[in-house]
């Protein structure tokens, strides 16, 4: 049990316990709060940034709201900062859904701009508004109590900052390490993996969104009762965009990288507000030209920061196989063998003047396996994307299971029992292969952001984990199941794919060229695979390109040409027809 | 409120909305070409109006070793790639002094022309000259390196950018503002409104601007690169269109149109080293209404912009940037509603 990865964090946590107690002078620490509150920040853009591929620059403006309400509230009305606290948050959270709302179902550039302006309209706010004192701000904000205790020094309040930012930090590492940890890892990279598993893509990106705006606020409130008054300036946007700088310099793609930045950025800012004015001979904020610099020089040289550098030495285990024993997943009822499964009616897709799709129909029953071949360019991929959901119907429709699903969102298709796998492997490539097949689960379960960052999940987690490695088992990858999914070469990724998709617990199991680009030996593997699943009643639509893969493999087959249904029959059928043979080959004049 | 204040606030509105409409063409032309949202571009209308008040006082701007700087950055950055990539010396020489050659010229020309005090239109057209160079060089130096990065982090990268400029802005010009002189100081009687020469020339460039870009994008062959870059980035380059060579010419664009704005706007307004970034993002709330997609609809969006500026610093003054900032939202609001799919990048 003596590794250094349990013993840095104990060693790390003593030493910020014990810190206010010895001889440390005072400045330093005031310089951990700096850090403590900064991190705070920094942690929720993290979050954001880092694992949602979101960012705000309004986050500062965040942190105000939290300062000014305790400010307001404490000075004007002799309300418990407590209370504030409270109230500042459900303003922030108030806020922060207004913003997401307006933004986040449009393109991700959209939310950094909407912050940009909400940081710059409420500072100007603060600025004007007689009730908030204008740009004198408020001052006598009385210190926090606790338990009776009154934190009026540097060093009584040095316990709360922390206190709240290692909580912080647990909570967003566990929240990372969960059913919705997942989903919102997905989220950076495209929706279209995620929403295919089953997950609401907006939701979490509302979800993080609002995350970080309270973990802001609550930064202001405990800035406001450390300072013990506000004024607009340190909420503006310069700070918005130095709590950015901090998350990237410091490592956007995990917990630590936000307090190592915030820690860099405080004591470098020191440094260089002291030493730039001198060697310019003009006083000025001079140090953004340095953070300016080094943001892009990070950006181009080390784009995941600082921390991963200091991670080396802590280097992490696999994780811990605790799941043993775990009762399964609820599955779904399962279709009865040759029952209407899938009826694609008339399916047509039009870009601007191009038939994609034109008029496709045909029918899968459970148990078959049936595949969809046709030379490049014959819609196979699209008709795909239109029966997931992928791509909405320009006119047609789909019947899954006998119930209508043309037009729905592909999340609400997966929830009817379709899953799929990408013609491009779409994964997180720094997850583990356990953890990527996990997400296939995630309509399986339950737990939400809030049990997951209190710990509360770990039963259904095991369930999941479990449930995880019965399908990597089921195609012969669980000897792999703690690589890291980027590290696999295409064939196994090709596999994990499929993984996932079980881990749905599917009724129909869509395939998109699960053969392209594997050797020989995989193929012959895959195939293998399919057919065990086969003979355990999974139903499957293939679209393929290799003949001897699909024709040794399927009941029946349908050849697409021009965005057209040529024909359909059993491999020796097709085989045989003279219209397959000129769709591939051409004719002779 | 009768009509003749009415109409001068119009008149005021459209002035600045012309402003802005260059801005906003900017910030469009250069997402299009490179995916950039281009924060900075208001620090090129500070620096375009800092460095003419310096003139016009006979020192010598800042912008003048600060475009010396970039260009021997750039001089040894190309040179360092292109020994790297094993290209012979002469080739990479040659080029290296083919880029550096112009902004090296102007600065050193700059410099000696500084303290002769020329007149207006002559240190204009220096100072135009001084700040268009430093579009292409920072595209070099900051965004090139990242071309393929996603668009979350040239963001990032351009509020780096924005801070380095501010920074170096208050380096260059000092916390003073400046306030240059009108290029004509005619003015004219239309009914109740006074037309100062100085309006009727923003509308001229700004009007002869945007024809020239329309000309440069229906007429020339590289107009039409750009566009094409702009459509499809990787079919482009299949054509042997450069898509370095398109981000570079765009930032000059950028430049020089931002530069062109600052000349325009420091007769109307003292600028100081910082001012630049808010006239910017007005520019980009207009750019913003366009979806960061459509010339004619930034147009519109930066006259709509002025307009909204000038009639609420008449009913609220001390507020006019906060309902010129939260009027982002509601075109927001507007775009996500109109369009609400979400696209995949």
């Amino acid at each position: 049990m003596f590794n250094t990865r349990k013993i840095f964090p104990l060693a790390a946590l003593a030493l910020l316990a014990v810190l206010p107690q010895l001889p440390v002078p005072e400045f330093w620490i005031t310089q951990l709060n700096y850090i403590g509150l900064y991190a705070m920040v920094s942690l929720g853009l993290v979050l954001l940034t880092g694992i949602g591929g979101l960012t705000s620059f309004g986050q500062a403006a965040f942190v105000g709201v939290g300062a000014y309400t305790t400010a307001v509230l404490s000075t004007r009305f002799g309300i418990s900062p407590w209370l504030a606290l409270g109230v500042g948050i459900v303003l922030t959270v108030a806020v922060a859904l207004v913003l997401a709302w307006l933004t986040l179902r449009m393109s991700g550039h959209y939310l950094p701009l909407a912050t940009i302006a909400w940081g710059l309209s409420l500072n100007y706010l603060m600025g004007n508004m007689e009730f908030l004192g204008k740009y004198d701000g408020i001052q006598g904000i009385p210190p926090l109590e606790v338990f009776g205790i009154s934190l009026n020094a540097g060093r009584s309040i040095y316990y709360l900052i922390w206190a709240f930012a290692v909580l912080a930090a647990i909570g967003v590492s566990n929240l990372l390490d969960s059913r919705p940890g997942r989903a919102i890892r997905a989220l950076n990279g495209g929706v279209t993996m995620a929403e295919a598993m089953g997950v609401s893509t907006f939701r979490y990106k509302v979800v993080i969104f609002v995350l970080a705006a309270i973990l802001a606020a609550v930064s202001g409130w405990l800035y406001a009762h450390f300072q013990r008054s506000v004024n607009p300036s340190p909420f503006g946007i310069k700070l918005g965009i130095e709590y950015l700088f901090m998350a990237v310099i410091g490592g956007v793609g995990g917990v630590w990288g936000a307090f190592t930045g915030a820690a860099v950025v405080k004591i470098v800012e020191d440094q260089l507000q002291t030493l730039l004015p001198k060697l310019m001979g003009a006083s000025g904020n001079f140090e953004i030209i340095v953070f300016g610099v080094a943001l892009v020089l990070v950006l181009q040289y080390a784009p995941k920061g600082l921390w991963p550098a200091i991670a080396r030495w802590f280097p992490a285990g696999p994780r811990l196989r605790d799941w043993g024993g775990a009762p399964p997943l609820e599955s779904r009822s399962k279709p009865r063998p040759g029952e209407l499964l899938l009826e694609v009616d008339k399916v047509r897709k039009e870009f601007g003047g191009l038939v994609a799709v034109n008029d496709v129909s045909f029918q899968i029953r459970a148990g078959e396996i049936v595949g969809l071949i046709g030379p490049n360019g014959a819609g196979k991929s699209t008709t795909f994307n239109l029966i997931t959901g992928v791509l909405g119907l320009t006119s047609g429709q789909v019947q899954f299971r006998g119930e209508a699903v043309g037009g729905l969102a592909s999340r609400l298709i997966a929830r009817r029992g379709m899953s799929r796998t990408f013609q491009h492997v779409k994964m997180i490539a720094d997850m583990t292969v356990l953890e990527n097949v996990a997400l296939g689960g995630y309509l399986r379960s339950h737990a939400g952001a809030a049990r997951a960052m209190l710990r509360l999940d770990r039963a259904e987690e095991k369930r999941l984990f479990a449930e995880a490695e019965r399908q990597l088992q089921r195609i012969g990858m669980a000897g792999q199941m703690h690589e890291l999914a980027g590290n696999l070469a295409l064939g196994p990724q090709r596999l994990m794919e499929i993984a996932r998709a079980l881990c749905t617990d599917p009724a129909l199991l869509l395939l998109d060229e699960p053969a392209a680009g594997l050797r020989h030996k995989e193929k012959q593997a895959l195939a293998e695979v399919l057919r065990q699943l086969k003979r355990e009643g999974m139903s499957i639509l293939l679209v393929e390109h290799d003949m001897d893969f699909v024709m040794g493999l399927t009941d029946r087959l349908v050849v697409m040409e021009f965005g057209t249904k040529l024909i359909e029959g059993t491999p020796a059928d097709v085989q045989a027809s003279p219209e397959v043979r000129a769709a591939y080959l051409g004719t002779e004049h | 409120m009768d009509l003749s204040i009415a109409s001068i606030l119009m008149l005021d509105g459209v002035t600045n909305g012309a402003i802005y409409a260059l801005l906003a063409l900017a910030t469009v032309l250069v997402f299009a070409v490179t995916r950039v949202i281009f924060i900075p571009q208001g620090e090129f209308v500070a620096f375009g109006a800092l460095t003419l008040g310096m003139l016009q006082l006979g020192q010598t701007p800042g912008t003048i070793w600060f475009l010396l700087l970039m260009a021997v950055l750039v001089a040894v950055l190309d040179l360092v790639a292109g020994l790297r990539q094993g290209r012979p010396l002469t080739r990479v020489l040659g080029g290296v002094l083919k880029a550096a050659a112009f902004p090296v010229l102007i600065a050193l020309f700059a410099l000696w022309a500084a303290p002769q005090k020329f007149p207006l239109l002559v240190q204009a057209g220096l100072t135009l000259a001084l700040v268009t160079p430093m579009g292409p060089l920072l595209y070099r130096l900051a965004y090139q390196p990242l071309a393929d990065a996603t668009v979350l982090v040239l963001l990032i990268v351009s509020v780096g950018v924005h801070f380095a400029l501010t920074g170096l802005g208050l380096a260059f010009f000092g916390a003073e503002g400046f306030r240059t002189p009108a290029f004509w100081d005619a003015s004219f009687a239309a009914g109740p409104l006074m037309l100062s020469g100085q309006t009727l020339i923003i509308f001229a460039a700004s009007i002869a601007l945007i024809i020239s870009l329309w000309l440069f994008f229906e007429r020339s062959l590289y107009g039409k690169a750009l566009r094409a870059t702009a459509v499809n980035r990787l079919g482009a380059r299949l054509m042997g269109i450069s898509s370095t060579t398109a981000g570079r010419l765009t930032f000059t664009m950028a430049a020089f149109m931002g530069a062109l704005s600052g000349l325009l706007i420091a007769p109307t307004t003292t600028i100081f080293y910082d001012s630049g970034f808010l006239i910017g993002l007005k520019g980009f709330v207009a750019a913003v209404f366009a979806g960061l997609a459509s010339y004619p609809g930034a147009a519109l969006g930066a006259i709509l912009v002025g307009l909204l500026e000038s009639f609420s610093s008449f009913y609220a003054s001390s507020y006019k940037e906060v309902i010129v900032f939260t009027f982002i939202l509601l075109v927001l609001l507007w775009r996500s509603l109109r369009d609400p799919h979400s696209e995949e990048e």
